[in-house]
Parts: structure tokens; C-alpha cells; sequence
């Protein structure tokens, strides 16, 4: 369950940068975990209140943005849809692709506010 | 779920030194957050970030990977299920080759030192990280077992990682290369069970294979998965127990010293 240290890590970094723009509490987080990103939303579920006990993101409105996977065939060209990491090209059955899209693991943006 | 309560207390400690433990709080977060603006101008305000979550640990493996370039020291990340035998090809490989490769290890696991036992009984320098709760080793950790530690420059350090095919896959250590041992006591179909943790490897090691006639193991068949997932992985097929195929892991070894 690496999601907790995950949901740690999105605390402290989500605190550091609403100090920064002079807040003190966060009253909503947008994330952005692609569905190739090793994170499980469920997981992320269980661990969060733990994770923001007592922090700035105590009360914080979470929205998530869940990505699928994309890729582009590294020999043909071809973008595709991919559900697993080991799916080929639909084209020419390459394994070989680079995924542009669903392996995300970000924190899209913060609302802060003086309490 | 293999942690569920936080702070986490890690336990970095050498086998000579196993009652003097240093105790590191992990993530013990600071809260002394400024409570006394009276600016009210920046009330719901959105701060747009696009930052990387996994930047908590990805600064770290990367202050790690420079210190290891600055001493050209090689870093090998060892990762498995548990029991494949990560630390039995670990102790074959130090003995078979620590005439000629200057090796240091790293042990993670979450309880006991005997790991780090085994391989303080073979004359090399190893530190044993015990997680506690947590399922994998993090930058951090590992920063702090390097500094204990102390490794010569143009040495080998081997980090064995918690047994676990999930978690440690996330968690960059600032090692060269990744190693994925899974054996034939397993299904051959774990590279596709497990994909991210075979995407993210450089090697894969597929131990036991003196058991193979007695297993419905399919060697070529975990290989193709595995390739499915990443095709550029390079593979050696090995016992750790009889020593068979460990040569061309040796010679793979020998080659990152170059």
C-alpha cells in the first residue's frame, strides 16, 4: 500500500506551495492519476484521511482526473488507446511504445484561503 | 494494505551495531504553519501547480544519483516478491566475486536483521534498513543507510529491496539499474500480474531453475510477458543454489565496472 506515503507526499507538497501563495488552509485539491500510474483510487481513498489529518488539506474538497492510457507505436506511428502496460499496437503488434497519456501523477492545482 | 499508520519509524543499523539504533522519523511533517496574516487578498484563491506528486521522493533519488556518479559507484535496486531468493543470488554473487568487485549492501526489510546477518558473515559492508510498516524503500532511506554506509568510489552497492512486486516500483532510489528476480516456483505469468514493476527494470533475473523439471513453469512463456511489458529487458536464467547461469550474470557485472 504505497498509497499512503503517495497521499504524504501530495500534503506535503500541496502545504509547501499554499504557504508560498500565502495561505493556511486548502480548501480544495484537483489531482490528476492516470490510469497507468500504479496508484489505486481506492487505495488513495483509505489512506487520505490519515494522510490529511491535523494538515491544511484537513478539509480540503478533493477532485480527481483519471486519465486513460494513450501511446504512440514506436515502429509504426500509430496512437492508440492502451488498457494495460502490455498491450501492442493494434497495427503492426509492436510492443515497443511510448505512452504519452495515463501514467500521470500530478497535483493539477490548489485553492488556498486565509482562516 | 501493509501500512496504515503514520509516522512510520525507521531503523537504520549495521549487525555490529544492533543496539544503537538511529532512529529517523519518516515523513514527520511540520505543521508550524503562520496562522497571523491579516492580508485578506487572497481568499479561494486557485494556484495552478502541475507538479509531480512522486517529487517527495524523485528529489531525493536524484540527490542520491549524483553522489553515486561524483564516486562512480555502480547502484543495483533489487526487486522480487518474497522468497524468489533475492538474498541467496545476492550471497552467491558476493562470494563468487568479491575477490574481484569492491561490493556494499543495502537490506530492506520491514523487521529483523537477518538479512544483513547473512551478508556481515561474508565480509561485506552492509547496512540493514528495517521499513517497520512500510512495503518499500524510499529515497530517503537510503540517502541516510548510503551515509552510514560510506562506500569506496568505484565500488558495486547492491540495494535489496522489500519483497513486495507493487510498491517498490513507484519509488526511484537514484540507483543505475533495476534488477526483477522472480522464480519458478512462481507463475510464469507474473510479468503481466505485475506489469509496472517489469516495465520500470532493466534486468530480470528468473532463479531456480534447477527445479524447473519438477514445475509447470514456462521459461520462455514468462519471458515473452515479460517482454510484452518491456521489451528491452535482459534476462539470465539462473540457480542461485547449484550456480548454474550465474556466469552470465557475472560477466554482466563485471562489464558495469569498465
Amino acid at each position: 500500500m504505497h498509497e499512503l506515503s503517495i497521499a504524504m507526499g501530495i500534503v506535503e507538497l500541496a502545504e509547501k506551495e499554499a504557504i508560498k501563495g500565502g495561505g493556511n488552509v486548502i480548501e480544495s485539491i484537483e489531482l490528476e492519476i492516470g490510469k497507468l500510474s500504479g496508484v489505486e483510487i481506492e487505495a488513495l481513498d483509505f489512506a487520505w484521511p490519515v494522510a490529511v489529518k491535523n494538515t491544511m488539506l484537513a478539509n480540503a474538497k478533493r477532485i480527481i482526473i483519471n486519465p486513460s492510457g494513450k501511446a504512440k507505436c514506436a515502429d509504426c506511428g500509430l496512437i492508440y488507446d492502451i488498457e494495460n502496460l502490455y498491450d501492442s499496437c493494434p497495427q503492426c503488434n509492436s510492443y515497443l511504445k511510448d505512452i504519452f497519456q495515463g501514467k500521470e501523477l500530478r497535483i493539477k492545482a490548489i485553492t488556498i484561503d486565509n482562516k | 494494505m501493509c501500512d496504515t499508520h503514520t509516522p512510520n519509524t525507521i531503523i537504520i543499523s549495521k549487525p555490529s551495531e544492533q543496539q544503537t539504533h538511529s532512529h529517523h522519523e519518516h515523513h514527520d511533517h511540520h505543521h508550524s504553519h503562520p496562522h497571523d496574516h491579516s492580508h485578506t487578498d487572497n481568499e479561494g484563491r486557485v494556484i495552478d501547480l502541475g507538479k509531480d506528486i512522486m517529487q517527495f521522493n524523485d528529489v531525493g533519488a536524484a540527490r542520491n544519483r549524483g553522489y553515486f556518479d561524483a564516486k562512480e559507484i555502480v547502484v543495483l535496486n533489487l526487486v522480487s516478491s518474497p522468497g524468489s531468493g533475492k538474498t541467496s543470488i545476492l550471497e552467491k554473487t558476493l562470494t563468487d566475486l568479491k575477490e574481484e568487485i569492491n561490493f556494499y549492501v543495502i537490506e530492506g526489510d520491514q523487521q529483523t536483521m537477518n538479512d544483513a546477518d547473512r551478508i556481515d558473515s561474508l565480509g561485506i559492508p552492509v547496512v540493514q534498513i528495517n521499513t517497520g510498516a512500510l512495503c518499500h524503500l524510499e529515497s530517503d532511506m537510503v540517502y541516510e543507510a548510503v551515509k552510514n554506509l560510506n562506500p569506496a568510489p568505484k565500488s558495486i552497492l547492491m540495494v535489496e529491496n522489500v519483497g513486495n512486486l507493487v510498491c517498490p516500483s513507484k519509488f526511484n532510489l537514484g540507483e543505475d539499474y533495476r534488477v526483477v528476480i522472480i522464480s519458478t516456483t512462481e507463475g510464469d505469468d507474473k510479468p503481466i500480474k505485475y506489469p509496472d514493476m517489469f516495465e520500470g527494470s532493466d534486468v530480470c533475473i528468473i532463479n531456480k531453475i534447477d527445479l524447473l523439471p519438477y514445475l509447470n513453469f514456462d521459461v520462455e512463456k514468462a519471458k515473452d510477458y515479460a517482454r510484452k511489458v518491456n521489451p528491452k529487458l535482459i534476462f539470465f536464467e539462473v540457480s542461485a543454489i547449484t550456480g548454474e547461469g550465474m556466469r552470465n550474470w557475472y560477466e554482466w557485472l563485471k562489464e558495469l565496472r569498465v
